[in-house]
């Protein structure tokens, strides 16, 4: 029983690894902590459902048709508001970002009412393979972790051997030097937001595979993400698969413990991870955010 | 025409004045000294050039094209690159990256990785290292080969030797000597007054933000350019007989 739940946890990991991937990106880059992370998950989730039911495609298709609206959506919201943001110092990101969010949430609802809905994959939303009598593997969850992992290799390699990648990791050094060696900080930045948004529709996407969603789902979202990020190292890639594989062991194993142990353990985990790189950073709260930083993938 | 012609450049931290009513011309293939005690002003007008520090009056035009307005990474388009004081290397990456990385939008010229690599051999050994672990001297030779992956036609060098030893320091110039021998135009900031009056065809002294002695090197004397430099003495003195 205790392997089959934490193998289940580590397919969940799968799961929140994805939805942070984007947290994760955006703040090794850009030293943005994006509040309004979940709203834009769970919009990218209502444009494939729109694309789909418009189209009668696959909810597959219409993620291929959203990847680039969403891309474009994020290369906006980089050059419209939080570069602006930016300028005005570390906080306003936070502030903008999360008035972001709120105006997304209420948007939706004003758009699409407050019904919760899902993508209709057919089969695949319950099929699962028998490895043993006792232990069965979700075929969704085991694609939502394969794509996880893929996402999460395929940024690390685009970001260590493609020459955009190459700008965008030394923009976000120091961007003034990188201006010096020719380098277009703001499009750095644009081409990384637009990267990060673009991946946080995939993960909206397998949301509203897994699960319902409804227009305020979003911040529930955000703090799962946030929560595997910090675990694994706010800015670290493979930090974040780590991390959010931590997370959904812990619940999965919190929940064998009691009913409202599924998300007390992630929670527990979190809290005990921050804590210590609290403590390690010498008590002292100015400390705190280089302690939650690592080196960026 | 010259290559660079800064016209009455005036630049500001806040409410210090760094940089003068500087003017100066600088032609093809020529290497200009820019010295002067700490805090003349020399980083500023470098940075100034390079579009690294914004100015307060004053134009910069380069290959007859008024670059004032222009942010720095369309100058290095336009061929001017900076070797920043105290190198700023992309310290998370490899030597290999930081090199890459400068190569991304590179004008068309003689200068490829492997170039860089022939003219600074210490850096073939240390290809894949992360730069931020390099020594010193290493450091400032991935900075000078990063510029370098630009083309540039007028390469702006501030404070080479800053913080090396000795030995970093002979090794840096002697690589030099290759870039030089291409016939790079160069201004050169170096608190190194006899290396840099070796190397430089021309000299230009800053105290307190002005150009108080400018000349031929060969018309120059050492006293007069030691002179100037520490405020004794002004403006057109001091060429040799």
């Amino acid at each position: 029983m205790w392997f089959d739940q934490i193998l289940q946890g580590v397919l969940l990991g799968g799961y929140y690894a994805l939805l942070a991937c984007g947290l994760s990106f955006m703040f090794g880059v850009m030293r943005i902590v994006n509040l309004a992370h979940g709203s834009i998950a769970v919009l990218s989730a209502f444009v494939v459902l729109s694309i789909a039911e418009a189209f009668h495609i696959s909810p597959f298709l219409a993620l291929v048709v959203a990847l680039p609206i969403m891309a474009a959506a994020g290369w906006l919201l980089q050059v419209t508001i939080l570069e602006r943001s930016l300028r005005s110092g570390s906080l306003t990101p936070l502030l903008s970002t999360f008035g972001l969010a709120v105006v997304l949430d209420n948007a939706m609802f004003q758009k699409f009412g407050a019904n919760t809905h899902s993508l209709d994959i057919g089969d695949l939303a319950f099929a699962s393979w028998n490895v043993t009598p006792d232990i069965a593997i979700g075929q969704l969850a085991l694609l939502t972790f394969v794509v996880a992992v893929a996402l999460l290799g395929g940024l690390q390699l685009f970001l260590s051997r493609t020459p955009l990648g190459r700008a965008i990791r030394a923009t976000s050094e120091d961007p003034d030097t990188a201006e010096l060696v020719g380098i277009d900080s703001r499009r750095a930045y644009a081409a990384a937001a637009a990267i990060a948004i673009a991946t946080v529709a995939i993960a909206g996407t397998f949301l509203a595979m897994r699960a319902t969603f409804d227009p305020y789902t979003g911040p529930t979202q955000l703090i799962f993400a946030f929560e595997a990020v910090v675990i694994g190292g706010t800015g670290s890639l493979w930090g974040t698969l780590i991390g959010g594989i931590a997370l959904g062991v812990a619940q999965n194993i919190g929940s064998q413990i009691s009913p409202q142990g599924f998300l007390i353990a992630g929670h527990a985990v979190f809290f005990v991870v921050l804590a210590a790189r609290f403590f390690i950073a010498g008590r002292d709260p100015r400390t705190l955010i280089r302690a939650l930083r690592r080196a960026p993938a | 025409m010259s290559l660079l012609d800064v016209a009455a450049l005036d630049a500001r931290y806040g409410l210090l004045q760094a940089v003068r009513g500087v003017t100066l011309a600088l032609g093809e293939g020529e290497i200009l000294a820019l010295v002067g005690a700490n805090g003349a002003g020399k980083t500023t007008l470098l940075r100034s050039i390079a579009g690294a520090h914004r100015i307060t009056s004053g134009t910069i035009a380069f290959d007859g094209v008024d670059v004032t307005a222009m942010p720095a990474n369309r100058r290095v388009a336009m061929g001017i690159a900076l070797v920043p004081e105290g190198r700023r290397l992309f310290g998370g990456m490899t030597v290999e990256e930081n090199l890459k990385v400068a190569g991304r939008v590179r004008r068309p010229g003689r200068w490829n990785v492997d170039a860089v690599l022939d003219a600074f051999p210490v850096l073939r050994d240390n290809y894949k290292r992360r730069s931020g672990d390099l020594s010193g001297g290493q450091q400032q030779a991935t900075a000078i080969g990063r510029a370098l992956m630009t083309n540039p036609r007028v390469l702006l060098l501030d404070e080479v030797s800053l913080g090396l030893s000795p030995v970093a320091v002979g090794m840096v110039y002697e690589s030099l000597q290759t870039v030089i021998a291409s016939g790079a135009t160069i201004v050169l900031v170096e608190q190194d007054l006899g290396r840099a009056l070796r190397i430089a065809t021309h000299v230009a002294c800053m105290l307190e933000g002005n150009i108080v002695l400018e000349g031929r090197a060969s018309e120059l004397t050492r006293e007069a350019v030691t002179q100037a430099y520490f405020g004794l003495r002004r403006a057109d003195g001091g060429r040799a007989s």
